[in-house]
């Protein structure tokens, strides 16, 4: 094994890219809220501006909670195989602080009525909906607090995963496996804190843009997006970075194995959200109905396209094991999925922000993208250089070394 | 090559403990020409396909049209039942056809095709490898249902010295040359060289 190979640099072009994305975006992000003064009449000044920022954020914050939740399970099932790319996944989870702090910025800005993404937080609401006055005892504090419990609970259980696993490089000793143990214990504890808080934050963060309507069914709708696009980022970077000659030990069944991630992920998503519309569809429950009606009446396109994207194009593109090898088609696949998950965090948000004056993708959504993503490349990048990319004393290291399906 | 003779057939037992010795002789075999007939194992062994090089599987593309033909009846019966012979108003859905109400068709859907292409897999992999109510099994050794790993050969007489070398070098426990048996003439044509 080469092992001056172990430690990444970033390359000049890609700090280059990931600057030259955050200008553009930023870019476009100003020009985005100078532009955007609302239609008046459906939606107030700079609301789809908003939108698209915390669209952004959230995003990419889930993004990296999918990865944190993926570390987590690998400790927790006790799973060999992902060990080669440990560090890959430690390096996408840890841009969360990064994505917290963006949507604790945007929940203060609500609460100071900067912007109106959250119609719970205008003041005086209550008077005036008697739908929301029945709901907001669960808004207010009670929200705040929840809030605040997920962004320690979930910054303190990545940060322990990412802590000891560096921990574990320093020991000496090969048979101390006393860091990991540790680890599988926090995976397993933060399985247990995941499977209540992603349900629930989604309902706080997401579902309450729209507050009269509800579904159980939603935190696992945005958790099943959050997965394939961390999934997604963790294998575009593997492949970009076996590329340029670093993870020779990744072995191509590893690679397959996330390919794989990606395609069966792909149909939990499809499985979900067809499972929402279909209930809601079936049962055609007036306070249920209107949240597709918007959908169906102005973001019919998107609505199409998401399901295309996220749904058709992977179970073709990637159903056949020589697919899931070819690299590049992989990388082209997941690279399409990716933005199609986008899309879908843009029609799950667009509609109860902007409604029914929407007008349809434009350079608003795709520069606040581009800003997102550059800041999200500079991120993990930077995360990824400040540690070897392989672990050094793990139970099942030599394990992955040898992995073969 | 010679006109077609009778030929003799020894049969070689190669016994390990271990899979990674087992591995590496089918390795070793296959390099030096000899053809692995079978490997008996009491678990799966990661990379075996590849070490005693076993053509890809195919019963993937049979799981493939199991499901298209599961899908397809499902949905000529759903399309029979619920809009041809006996349209119900339920939750006033449109009953007269088969396209406005597609939600709802859809988990059948998607269950027939499952269940078309699990069955259809199963029975198409006993079918092939004959394991029907009543089959005998055709273990040559016991043992290998337990705890070892057993490489089956078939070789003439000198690949078989050959081949019980390279099995006693690469670690065999035990090396059995289970008697022999004669080939049809035909056979030994396709194998002559």
């Amino acid at each position: 094994m080469n092992t001056d190979k172990l430690n990444f640099t970033i390359p000049s072009k890609a700090k280059m890219l990931s600057f030259a994305l955050m200008a553009v975006g930023l870019l476009s992000i100003i020009i985005m809220f100078a532009v955007d003064k609302g239609d008046g009449e459906h939606y107030q000044s700079h609301t789809r501006a908003w939108s698209n920022i915390f669209i952004g954020s959230f995003f990419f914050m889930a993004l990296a909670l999918g990865a944190s939740f993926f570390l987590g399970l690998q400790y927790a099932a006790e799973a060999g195989w992902a060990t080669t790319i440990k560090r890959i996944i430690e390096a996408v989870s840890w841009y969360l602080p990064w994505g917290l702090s963006l949507m604790m910025l945007l929940f203060i800005l609500g609460q100071l009525h900067i912007h109106h993404i959250y119609p719970w937080m205008e003041s005086g609401i209550a008077d005036k909906d008697p739908i929301i006055a029945g709901k907001i005892g669960y808004f207010g504090i009670f929200w705040w607090v929840r809030t605040l419990f997920y962004i320690i609970g979930w910054t303190w259980f990545t940060y322990k995963l990412r802590t000891n696993s560096l921990e574990a490089d320093k020991l000496d000793v090969d048979v101390n496996n006393s860091y990991h143990w540790k680890n599988v214990k926090i995976g397993a504890w933060f399985m247990v804190l995941f499977a209540v808080t992603s349900s629930t934050s989604s309902w706080d963060w997401v579902m309450s843009i729209d507050t009269h309507w509800f579904s159980t069914l939603f935190g696992w709708y945005i958790f099943s997006g959050m997965w394939i696009s961390a999934m997604i980022a963790i294998t575009v970077l593997i492949i970009w970075l076996r590329k340029i000659g670093y993870l020779e030990f990744v072995t191509e069944s590893t690679i397959h194995d996330v390919g794989k991630w990606m395609f069966a992920i792909s149909f939990l998503w499809t499985y979900l959200y067809f499972s929402q519309f279909m209930l809601i569809w079936y049962t055609d429950i007036p306070e249920e109905i209107v949240y597709f009606q918007t959908r169906w009446e102005s973001y019919k396109a998107l609505m199409w396209t998401v399901l295309f994207i996220n749904f058709a194009f992977p179970m073709v593109m990637l159903m056949s094991r020589d697919s899931k090898r070819n690299f590049f088609l992989l990388m082209f696949v997941g690279t399409i999925i990716f933005i199609g998950h986008y899309l879908d965090i843009v029609m799950v948000v667009m509609p109860g922000t902007v409604g029914h004056a929407w007008t349809g993708i434009s350079w608003m959504e795709i520069g606040s993208f581009l800003f997102f993503l550059g800041l999200f490349i500079y991120v993990v990048l930077t995360n990824l250089s400040k540690r070897p990319l392989l672990v050094k004393h793990h139970p099942f290291l030599d394990e992955a070394l040898h992995h073969s399906t | 090559m010679g006109s077609p003779v009778a030929k003799t057939k020894y049969i070689v037992h190669g016994i390990f403990n271990d899979e990674v010795p087992m591995l590496d002789a089918c390795r070793k075999l296959r390099s030096s020409g000899i053809r692995i007939k079978d490997v008996f194992s009491p678990m799966p062994v990661h990379g075996l396909d590849d070490a005693i090089g076993l053509p890809r599987t195919r019963i993937a593309i049979c799981s493939f049209i199991y499901g298209l033909i599961g899908m397809s009846l499902a949905t000529l019966m759903m399309w029979y039942m619920m809009v041809s012979d006996w349209p119900i108003d339920i939750g006033g859905k449109p009953n007269w056809s088969y396209y406005l109400a597609v939600p709802a068709f859809i988990p059948i859907t998607f269950e027939a095709t499952i269940f078309c292409a699990a069955h259809g897999m199963v029975l198409t992999f006993y079918l092939r490898c004959w394991l029907v109510p009543g089959a005998k099994a055709k273990n040559p050794d016991p043992r290998t249902t337990d705890d070892k790993f057993l490489i089956y050969l078939e070789l003439t007489e000198q690949q078989s010295l050959k081949a019980q070398e390279i099995l006693k070098t690469s670690g065999a426990e035990e090396i059995n040359q289970k008697g022999s048996f004669i080939v049809p003439p035909a056979y030994t044509l396709e194998e002559a060289h």
